[in-house]
């Protein structure tokens, strides 16, 4: 059982002894009959969810069930990339916690996560553009968010090599979010999976749900493929397959299942500093610590839960990312695939009741789930824990549709392939 | 994945737009449930992980409206139809209205 600190000093005496004395960095427990809690899904979001559960509000008796390992799911599918420059009113105060945990967490799970806030900047192509990204980052600063607007020349002295110039996307500035940056996604999903499991949560992989069990309308456990586990509350956190966990509840939600792909290229000297987006089509890059640019652009736009995609979004992909810097065109692509997105209807996530007495939902984060990690673990700890939503998460009602609140940040209306 | 459109024969995926799930249908805007029917027609979507009945538009070919039924985990396509036909043969007393 991991004990150690983690510090200059353990490592140190580790290179001493030639690594000889780690431990397993969690626990990799088995099923006990009942838990007081119940996380379906060991990815980020569910595992975060279990460490705030025992660090805020010490309800240490909870279970993570996963039906793969951890960190197999979108945790370690992402670009990695993490900001907090939303428009909307209803986004913005959540994703600045978010932003907040990120900066303060290797501090807190003591783990090297390598939060790096190397700045996120979106490119402007034109006068509107600019006003848009104006208005945006006015509706930042007045939530207390850093954002600036960078004209032309102050975007060269970032990144020089660039199409400036480009005939029908000239790139007229940007807004830059320098808090913003990258984190290294699967120490995201250890660093909580040993936290959490440092303070009793047991993390159980290769366990798939297969129902829940009802006492009349409350839940009361649910059915594995390794046995039944009784529990008094269960929090579902498995973007991507939403629909199918909560269809064995009998529920059917504003939620489709889109692939989104991924990219990265064989490594290079640094050359790309922070994270830069193409604003006249949708591409975005950062260069990890290991050399390789990791990139991507928008997801398939038709349903899938393959977790692969197909050539056109390659194509359009590679596409902006010629347009934005011409200088990558002979950068080989190393890796390429794609993940389950879970698109709501309104391109919001979901952190509510549902309307079966004791089952929760944490769910629809889109293809922005990464770097809401933080602030939905404590958003859906806390409604669990306190049986009411956090003060930043408040809008993110599963009856908003309904009600005509939804948090619409592209204003696509309820079409989830354009969000 | 290519779509074989039936009157264009087979295409890339690159000609058509998707609109989504083909099931959901218009509800009965007097009905006592309206609201309920038109909530659930608007936002709920089965979203299953096989067979799933949705809406494409050739958009750079004949322009038809077509119901492709395609399994989600493996983006094979088992059959292509026009949405015409589908909506006719489901309210036949507005077929000819089209």
């Amino acid at each position: 059982m991991a004990r150690e600190h983690f510090s200059i000093f353990s490592i140190m005496r580790e290179a001493w002894r030639g690594h000889s004395g780690w431990t397993p960095t969690w626990r990799d427990a088995a099923p006990k009959p009942e838990y007081d809690v119940v996380i379906i899904g060991g990815g980020g979001h569910g595992l975060a969810t279990a460490y705030y559960l025992a660090r805020t509000f010490g309800i240490t008796n909870v279970a993570v069930v996963e039906k793969g390992w951890i960190g197999g799911g979108n945790v370690g599918r992402n670009t990695t990339i993490v900001r907090s420059n939303y428009l909307l009113p209803g986004n913005i105060p959540f994703y600045e916690l978010s932003m907040k945990l990120w900066e303060g967490l290797e501090q807190d799970i003591n783990y090297n996560a390598m939060v790096s806030q190397r700045g996120v900047l979106n490119l402007y192509h034109s006068d509107s553009q600019r006003d848009a990204y104006v208005r945006r980052g006015n509706a930042m600063r007045l939530h207390g968010v850093d954002a600036e607007l960078l004209d032309q020349a102050a975007v060269r002295r970032m990144v020089p090599f660039l199409n400036f110039d480009n005939a029908r996307f000239p790139i007229h500035g940007g807004l830059l979010q320098r808090r913003g940056g990258t984190v290294r996604h699967d120490a995201v999903a250890w660093g909580y999976a040993r936290a959490a499991s440092l303070r009793g949560v047991d993390i159980i992989q290769n366990c798939e749900v297969t129902g829940f069990r009802r006492d009349s309308d409350r839940v009361i456990g649910v059915e594995t493929s390794r046995g039944f586990i009784g529990a008094k509350q269960i929090g579902m956190a498995v973007a991507g397959n939403t629909s199918r966990v909560a269809a064995m509840a009998g529920l059917r939600l504003p939620i489709e299942s889109h692939v989104l792909q991924a990219f990265v290229s064989e490594s290079i000297k640094p050359f790309i500093d922070g994270v830069v987006t193409f604003g006249a089509g949708h591409f975005y890059i950062s260069q990890s610590d290991k050399g390789g640019l990791v990139f991507g652009g928008d997801i398939d736009g038709y349903n899938s839960y393959a977790q692969r995609g197909n050539f056109p979004v390659v194509e359009d992909v590679c596409e902006g990312g010629m347009a934005l810097m011409p200088r990558i065109g002979r950068i080989r692509l190393l890796r390429q695939w794609g993940g389950i997105m879970d698109m709501s209807m309104d391109g919001s996530p979901i952190i509510d009741r549902t309307p079966v007495a004791g089952l929760y939902l944490n769910a629809g984060w889109c293809y922005g789930g990464f770097k809401a990690t933080p602030a939905s673990g404590m958003c859906f700890a806390h409604l669990m824990a306190r049986d009411e939503p956090h003060a930043v998460a408040t809008a993110y009602r599963l009856n908003r549709f309904r009600t005509g609140h939804a948090i619409d940040e592209k204003g696509m209306g309820p079409q989830p392939n354009l969000h | 994945m290519r779509i074989t459109c039936p009157y264009c024969g087979n295409r890339s995926l690159d000609e058509f737009l998707y609109h989504g799930d083909a099931e959901p249908q218009r509800p009965d805007a007097t009905a006592d449930n309206a609201m309920d029917a038109f909530v659930s027609y608007a936002f709920e979507r089965t979203n299953p992980p096989g067979q799933h009945h949705e809406l494409w538009y050739h958009e750079a070919g004949c322009h038809a409206w077509l119901v492709v039924t395609r399994h989600v985990s493996t983006h094979a396509i088992s059959s292509v139809d026009i949405a015409r036909d589908l909506a006719k043969a489901r309210t036949p007393n507005t077929a000819g209205r089209a």
